[in-house]
């Protein structure tokens, strides 16, 4: 008779799927994801410009945490991948960065637990936003030579161009948008999906053998550390990679 | 044995093991790649950090894109194993 032989493990769905408890019928309907993209938002407005009112020279307390993440934000991300001349996208890679942030933090929250960036609907709504914008400046500063420019990379001998024209169009306008939104999308969601199943090991075991559940329950305590780790650095490699695209759409040759 | 095969195979429980195997091997043979690629990277970052402790910021920065494209592969297998799944 195996100890955890009966385990079962609930449906995906159960896990994502949150019924609206207001404004139900309605295409305004709130459920726990909208409530905390809500919440969320209103904690950045608050913290940053809360932080940001006083200027004092010696900064302290909340004023240090927000001119820090601004420093960060601008020295790491703007002016080192995008270019020094890129000031003005500071305030959006900011926003990104936070907002990501803190739908990612909700993750181990205690009693919430939950990222809201594990349904597809926002980093799919961040990825078309960035697609959109890279698009555009890229467009908008280099003209049609910014197409030519990746369908027809320079230095490619003649005939391999039937190969590499196709597989840069499909990554400029397919893979990246979409590896955008997947990568934020399936770490989030394989976390939540580990800490549940960890969680709920943990809940069996100590139903039927007590000295077992010591281990998904260690695990589980691990697991929270590293997704701590993991939501940090999603927010930052989407970031980053926004960076990178916009740098590419302001820049030829970077 | 043989009740067991015929017990499986009543009301597409054999269809449901199999989409589950198929499921695990996509995942499976997705992360094979990636891990390997993963390894690389960072243990390309690492000794060029060792080499050029100066040149770390940008190394990092670096090593951190380059894991991210290379774990892209790695997600789409993880996609596709619910859907392959459902």
């Amino acid at each position: 008779m195996p100890l955890l032989g009966a385990f079962e493990f609930p449906p995906i769905d159960e896990l994502f799927r949150w019924k609206r408890f207001l404004f139900d019928d309605t295409p305004f309907g709130i459920n726990k994801t909208v409530l905390l993209i809500l919440i969320s938002s209103l904690l950045i407005l608050v913290i940053f410009i809360g932080g940001s009112r006083k200027k004092a020279l010696h900064p302290g307390g909340v004023q240090n945490v927000v001119e820090m993440t601004y420093e960060f934000i601008d020295n790491g991300i703007t002016k080192d991948v995008v270019g020094h001349d890129a000031g003005r996208y500071t305030p959006f890679l900011g926003s990104l960065f936070l907002f990501i942030l803190f739908l990612n933090i909700w993750e181990v929250i205690p009693f919430i637990q939950f990222p809201p960036t594990a349904r597809m609907a926002v980093p799919g709504f961040l990825a078309i936003m960035v697609y959109l914008l890279y698009l555009v400046v890229g467009f908008k500063n280099q003209g049609l030579k910014y197409l030519t420019g990746h369908l027809f990379p320079p230095g490619v001998p003649l005939a391999l161009y039937i190969l590499v024209t196709p597989i840069e169009f499909v990554q400029l306008f397919l893979v990246r948008p979409f590896s955008l939104a997947v990568r934020l999308l399936a770490n989030m969601m394989a976390g939540h999906i580990l800490l549940t199943a960890l969680a709920l090991l943990t809940a069996y075991a100590l139903k039927n053998a007590p000295i077992i559940a010591i281990g998904p329950f260690l695990l589980n305590v691990g697991v929270t550390g590293f997704e701590i780790l993991v939501g940090f650095l999603q927010a930052y490699i989407f970031t980053l990679l926004t960076a990178v695209y916009l740098g590419d759409a302001l820049h030829p040759e970077h | 044995m043989s009740t067991l095969l015929l017990a499986a195979q009543q009301a597409g429980e054999l269809k449901d093991g199999l989409q589950s195997i198929g499921a695990g091997i996509v995942y499976g043979a997705a992360a094979i790649g990636p891990g390997i690629g993963i390894g690389l990277v960072v243990g390309n970052a690492i000794q060029a950090m060792a080499r050029q402790p100066e040149m770390q910021g940008t190394i990092r920065t670096t090593m951190f894109l380059g894991i991210a494209f290379t774990e892209a592969l790695a997600l789409f297998g993880f996609v596709l194993f619910f859907l392959a799944k459902s």
